[in-house]
């Protein structure tokens, strides 16, 4: 955990620096994080990015899923991936943790940087980059265990040492749910209500202390007073992790994203971006037709 | 104007809807013969427990209950005659406890192996060939028993002071026999654990292993146990294998490595026998099968509760 704390305060710095960035377009091609050759993300300016995608492309089988994605996800930022279905961007959340080869015949090329350090590298362990790469489903699939055992697994499949009981007390606070089910916590994470189950399976990410949250597409299956509380406690989440959400709800995306990223899936059937940028930029002053056309209802 | 599916006017409208009486009549014949089949397995089931236990009412009017519960030792066919079961329940258990001992591992071990490990073109190719298993006649395992385990494996290793006839061989045969259906059924029932659960597991930094062992396994546990107590209904009920390979020895024991005798094989030999209609000999082996018979019984009503008292239900 003393890892954790660390990357905390380092996170907080970058984060001073990120607004002075934002105000100050300039700043981008001093900071470092960004090389300008490839320019992961026009437009957008922050500071060491968390990600950095560089001509990311994507296969399943022979079908291609994503080609060349180039871009670069802020840190303590929430970035929205929006775009019609079938357009990659599940596929691209996937690359983040590695998910996607738990599908065989997958391929992919291209590199995925978290930190600066390509975790498609050969002596990278999978299972040590999920451990740090928090995620969160479509479909809330807490285990048919005990709220307690939901919260506590990933600490104990990670071989947490402290005290459990503190830490899946402080994983339901942050996740807004302890207040709820503090009184049984013996009860099956079944038993609770949609939006519950979707917020322990958020307090189940946050106990195995990572620093950033991809969800995908969280609310989907949620009525809209728990699709609410998700997102204010999405918005409360980004103070200390980064979040990055799959969305097919356009008004969600503008709602809790700080940026927002368009796809759009070519001829070939692959996703590409189209356009990325602050969130009220692309919502209403998006410079490519494409993205205006799906944002108005035009189609998708 | 719209074309109307009923042209020849509300008449033909009551034409299109009623009740067709010949074709009711098909089905009414079709579920008479659906009610007669399940009837006759019914009624054959019944006939079978009648028949099981009124033949022991009287072999019980001979030998008392209490000799039967209360006697250690089983020996029908000298004298002093005696009839004390728990001999031969204690061979029955011996060979199935020793035969879980062996499968149960081995078998959750391929479960776990074919549903999460293996590609899909291996399991495709394995696990009709494991099925393929439980088509073995039975008598074969028995020889094979004798012939290669006892003689040419365990001999070689335990020593020639091994009796011919010895629990291990017919426990190592049970084993491979239930095996198959330990694999194939675990393996089912972790195959339809949602790909959610495994996905959120993953998505916590779980290695594939604590992905089986710590959410697939106990999600699939009811059909887990379901096939080890198939397994274990199978093995209590087998014949051939303990008949030959265990000997003819009833014997309070666990060991494996001493001939026994079991029920199945104790009421094997005594049919294959002399044994005259109206005999003692004969009455009790429909007092074994009421034994057989209350154990299993005993033992699928309790793993029942069991199951349904233990299992993590997902959606």
């Amino acid at each position: 955990m003393a890892r954790l704390d660390l990357e905390t305060v380092a996170t907080r710095t970058r984060d001073q620096e990120l607004q002075e960035g934002d105000r100050a377009a300039t700043k981008m091609s001093t900071s470092g994080g960004l090389r300008p050759a490839t320019e992961p993300s026009p437009g957008i300016s922050f500071g060491e990015p968390l990600f950095v995608l560089r001509d990311l492309s994507f296969w399943y089988g022979n079908k291609p899923a994503l080609a060349d994605v180039t871009m670069a996800f802020p840190v303590n930022r929430v970035t929205a991936l929006i775009g019609p279905s079938g357009c990659g961007k599940s596929t691209l959340l996937r690359c983040l943790n590695r998910m996607n080869e738990l599908i065989p015949g997958v391929r992919l090329t291209g590199e995925v940087t978290y930190h600066s350090q390509d975790i498609y590298a050969s002596d990278i362990d999978p299972v040590e980059v999920r451990r740090r790469i928090g995620m969160v489903f479509q479909k809330p699939n807490p285990f048919p265990k005990s709220i307690y055992d939901n919260v506590a697994f990933g600490a104990r499949v990670n071989g947490y040492r402290g005290d459990m009981d503190e830490l899946v007390e402080r994983s339901l606070k942050q996740a807004a749910l302890f207040d709820e089910v503090k009184d049984d916590l013996r009860k099956s994470g079944l038993a609770l209500s949609g939006g519950q189950q979707q917020r322990l399976c958020i307090a189940r990410a946050l106990a195995v202390g990572p620093d950033v949250i991809l969800m995908d597409e969280p609310c989907s299956a949620l009525d809209p007073f728990a699709t609410l509380k998700i997102e204010d406690l999405i918005r409360e989440l980004v103070e200390d992790f980064t979040i990055i959400i799959v969305t097919h709800n356009m008004q969600q995306a503008a709602r809790v994203s700080d940026f927002t990223a368009f796809m759009l899936a070519g001829e070939d059937g692959a996703g590409r971006l189209i356009e990325y940028g602050p969130t009220e930029k692309v919502f209403t002053n998006p410079e490519e037709q494409r993205t205006e056309d799906y944002i108005t209802g035009r189609f998708g | 104007m719209q074309q109307t599916l009923y042209p020849g006017g509300p008449g033909a409208v009551h034409q299109a809807l009623r009740k067709r009486p010949l074709k009711r009549r098909g089905e009414f014949l079709i579920m008479g013969m659906l009610v007669l089949c399940a009837t006759v397995s019914l009624v054959t089931t019944g006939l079978i427990i009648y028949v099981l236990f009124s033949e022991s009412a009287t072999f019980f009017r001979e030998v008392s209950l209490a000799d039967f519960f209360l006697e250690t030792e089983w020996q029908p066919l000298f004298d002093p005659v005696s009839f004390g079961i728990w001999e031969l329940v204690m061979g029955t258990f011996n060979v199935v406890f020793w035969a879980l001992v062996m499968a149960v591992p081995i078998g959750m071990a391929t479960a776990i192996y074919l549903s999460e490990y293996a590609a899909p073109r291996t399991r495709r190719v394995l696990k009709p060939v494991l099925e393929s298993l439980a088509g073995v006649p039975t008598v074969v395992y028995a020889y094979f028993a004798v012939n290669v385990i006892t003689l040419q494996i365990l001999r070689p290793l335990l020593g020639n002071d091994l009796p011919i006839f010895n629990s291990l061989s017919a426990s190592i045969m049970l084993a491979v026999m239930v095996l198959p259906t330990i694999a194939s059924m675990s393996e089912d029932a972790m195959a339809s654990v949602p790909r959610d659960l495994r996905e959120a597991a993953y998505g916590l930094g779980a290695t594939r292993l604590e992905v089986a062992v710590r959410v697939v396994v106990p999600a699939a546990l009811s059909g887990v146990m379901a096939s080890i107590l198939l397994a274990i209904a199978r093995a209590i009920g087998e014949t051939m294998i303990v008949a030959i390979a265990a000997g003819s020895t009833p014997r309070l024991t666990l060991s494996p490595l001493e001939s026994i005798q079991t029920m199945t094989g104790y009421m094997l030999q005594v049919g294959l026998g002399d044994a005259a209609r109206g005999t003692i000999d004969y009455q009790s082996l429909f007092a074994v099968a009421a034994m057989l018979f209350l154990i299993t019984f005993a033992f699928n009503v309790a793993s029942t509760m069991l199951v349904n008292r233990f299992r993590e239900v997902y959606e």
